[in-house]
């Protein structure tokens, strides 16, 4: 459905997309994992055809996003991560006027108008105006707005940013159903690891405008560990560093972090793992308050990728760039 | 894409511009009162010609008569009857020019007639009589309003001395006048009944407030909706890119017009301006007008970032083409460069046709200088603002 071969774009100088290569299949779910900055909005606005790569090329259903843009714009719906929507004007206005620009014929589109309002629980709002909505409100409007043309692509960039978790789970069963209702392939950026988990058919994990790595979420867990492998949270009240050093010595250990006091994250590989520590702690007199055994997560591939998580690389981007050279000229979005 | 299509997408939203605009009360209570201001500020900063009253002005008799006739108590007498009738002076006797100049200083007079010494000498040998107005410089509207008025009242006085004098040698009056005053120089004037300073000004500030008013608008409103993201939702659609601003313009088209309708029933209701021309003329040359600017709105719209710079842009253009363009003083007093400034502004051109249609009451073939300066104006910007508008839209 979608290929996109060496997809590049610089900013006066600054490369936010660097040769990106990838496909996406019909009715796919693909994510695009990585913290602020990494990219993803940019790849989002060139497929979208809102931004003009700098290099490389991308089809989406077979058009070019350059030389045939129209024809992509035909195919595609986009959920952008600042609402698309007039606070003036009303639910219904609102995506009459976009229905319109669709050239979408006036009884069909206020056909649809009401049946994607009925979806998202909105109907009894459609005569409100969308100034007046909720946060969530707000971010189901601006999901059945990108409906509006039944598209065969839909891109979500960032869609449950800034909402409450039950808004959140709304919007994540929504995506879904329209995955599966109506076989939309749907491209979403996120920069929550449990979301592309939860979501994502694929994800590609993106850094530096990079896609370092991309595959299905339980394939990319394989990757740091192994099929053997055990992933232990250790609660001990009475921790010494003499325990942490009796584990660290065994043979199954791959890494033992200390995340605080009491508490110890031990990856290990091997079937006997889980019985070799309890015993090593249990010689040194370590009292076990809980233990719990771990699937690897996301942050966990990401962090075995990227060498570093994903929180504290966003945290350092922005000063970061703040001092670059290209200050004054350096664009957003 | 057809044009069709096309159309039919600018129109979409240009509707939903003007439902957003129709809807923010603060915004449209703002856009009437713009006008509103401008219109009661200016017309009464403007002094018009009706309201001169009580204007002192010191009167020197130089004369030295002839034998014991002297022809400048007549025409005082003449110049007090029609003060008494109009209560336009307050006349002030004085000696010589130097007093006058002091008055005129110490602000005791706004100007001055000084009637020569050989006034009636002159008159008796069958030449010119002089009389010299005294003009304020340092207050331009006054003097070139006392300079009309008085010239326009000496004027009618030679006429109807004129007319004696001729009817003496035994002619009837209609045929005196035909032979003192070949040429009707009202006529010639151009302008009939009362003509004001606000005649002048008002279709200037009319087309102003239009051009201002889409100027400003534009970037405006294309530049708020790339910030708040609701471009991207247009963009993002199969239209044309040129939809877009040909939506935005029609929108801020009808803003604009709204405003120019508004200013002129004030002119006409509150100041007595009186449109001479064709109405519907005065409005197709405000949308000519507009064509003429939209294209450079544009190409500033596509420069800015964002809304701040976008208004800031236009501001900063917008002003010295308020001054330069003949809105609120002539033209021909500026100094040369500005002149040549002001000939490149397309607001002159509109200011100027407009003036022309409103006062004058010109029809097309008089106005095809102006006419072909806005559209070759209209044309070239706008060929010059489509690629980069659409660049820009998607950089």
């Amino acid at each position: 459905m979608i290929e996109v071969r060496d997809l590049t774009k610089k900013f006066n100088g600054f490369t936010a997309v660097d040769h990106v290569t990838f496909d996406v299949k019909n009715s796919e779910v693909f994510g695009l994992l990585g913290p602020n900055g990494a990219g993803k909005t940019t790849i989002i606005r060139m497929l979208s055809t809102l931004t003009r790569p700098t290099k490389g090329t991308a089809r989406i259903g077979g058009y070019d996003i350059v030389k045939q843009d129209n024809k992509v714009r035909q195919l595609i719906g986009l959920v952008s991560e600042k609402m698309i929507m007039y606070d003036r004007l009303t639910a219904e206005e609102n995506l009459r006027f976009f229905g319109k620009l669709y050239n979408i014929p006036k009884t069909l589109l206020n056909q649809r108008t009401d049946e994607l309002l009925g979806l998202v629980q909105l109907s009894k709002w459609k005569n409100s105006k969308v100034g007046t909505f909720s946060t969530g409100m707000r971010q189901r409007m601006n999901v059945i707005r990108a409906l509006l043309n039944m598209p065969k692509v839909l891109f979500l960039d960032e869609p449950t940013l800034g909402l409450d978790p039950q808004s959140t789970v709304e919007v994540r069963e929504f995506i879904k159903k329209i995955n599966k209702e109506n076989k939309t392939t749907i491209i979403l950026t996120t920069h929550m690891m449990n979301e592309a988990d939860r979501l994502c058919d694929r994800i590609g994990i993106i850094d530096h405008g990079k896609i370092d790595t991309l595959d299905t979420s339980t394939n990319l867990k394989k990757l740091v560990s192994g099929d053997d492998a055990t992933v232990l949270k250790l609660e001990i009240p009475n921790l010494t560093k003499k325990m942490v050093t009796a584990i660290q010595a065994l043979d199954c250990i791959k890494s033992v972090s200390q995340e605080n006091a009491s508490h110890l994250k031990i990856h290990a590989t091997g079937d006997e793992a889980f019985d070799t520590i309890i015993d090593a702690v249990r010689a040194e007199k370590a009292k076990i308050n809980s233990v719990e055994n771990l699937q690897p997560t996301l942050e966990d591939v990401f962090l075995h990728i990227t060498g570093r998580e994903v929180r504290d690389k966003a945290d350092n981007k922005i000063p970061m760039r703040e001092h670059g050279p290209f200050r004054s000229k350096r664009r957003v979005r | 894409m057809g044009a069709k299509t096309m159309i039919s997408h600018s129109f979409r939203i240009a509707w939903k511009d003007l439902m957003e605009l129709f809807r923010n009360r603060m915004g449209l209570v703002l856009l009437i009162l713009m006008p509103i201001f401008m219109m009661t500020m200016v017309g009464f900063i403007y002094p018009s010609e009706t309201s001169i009253s009580n204007v002192s002005i010191a009167l020197v008799n130089e004369d030295e008569g002839f034998g014991n006739y002297s022809a400048s108590s007549t025409f005082i007498m003449a110049l007090e009857t029609v003060n008494d009738n109009t209560g336009m002076m307050k006349l002030t006797d004085a000696s010589n020019l130097d007093e006058v100049r002091d008055l005129i200083q110490t602000g005791d007079a706004e100007g001055g007639i000084i009637i020569s010494s050989d006034f009636t000498s002159n008159l008796m040998s069958g030449k010119q009589g002089t009389i010299t107005i005294v003009t304020d410089e340092s207050n331009p509207q006054m003097s070139a309003m006392i300079q009309a008025v008085l010239g326009e009242v000496f004027e009618q006085m030679g006429t109807m001395l004129a007319q004696q004098n001729v009817q003496g040698l035994g002619v009837d009056a209609n045929t005196s006048l035909a032979v003192v005053k070949p040429y009707n120089v009202q006529a010639t004037g151009a302008v009939e009944g009362e003509f004001s300073y606000f005649d002048f000004i008002a279709p200037g500030i009319m087309a102003m407030t239009v051009m201002m008013s889409v100027m400003t608008g534009l970037p405006a409103a294309i530049s708020q909706e790339r910030e708040v993201g609701t471009l991207d939702g247009m963009m993002v659609a199969p239209i044309n890119r040129l939809a877009v601003i040909l939506g935005k313009t029609l929108a801020q088209m009808a803003r604009g017009i709204l405003q120019g309708v508004l200013i002129l029933v004030l002119a006409v209701t509150l100041f007595g301006v009186t449109v001479h021309g064709n109405i519907l003329l005065v409005f197709a040359l405000l949308l000519l007008g507009v064509f003429s600017f939209v294209g450079l709105g544009v190409v500033l719209t596509s420069f800015a970032k964002d809304q701040e710079t976008a208004v800031m842009m236009m501001t900063t253009i917008m002003f010295p083409m308020m001054f330069l363009s003949g809105v609120f003083f002539p033209i021909e007093q500026m100094p040369w460069f500005m002149q040549s400034i002001s000939k490149v502004l397309p607001l002159t051109y509109v200011a100027d046709a407009l003036r022309k249609v409103m006062v004058l009451g010109a029809d097309i073939p008089a106005l095809t200088t102006e006419l072909s300066v806005l559209i070759v104006f209209g044309v070239v910007m706008t060929a010059i603002a489509v690629p980069v508008f659409k660049r820009a839209m998607t950089r």
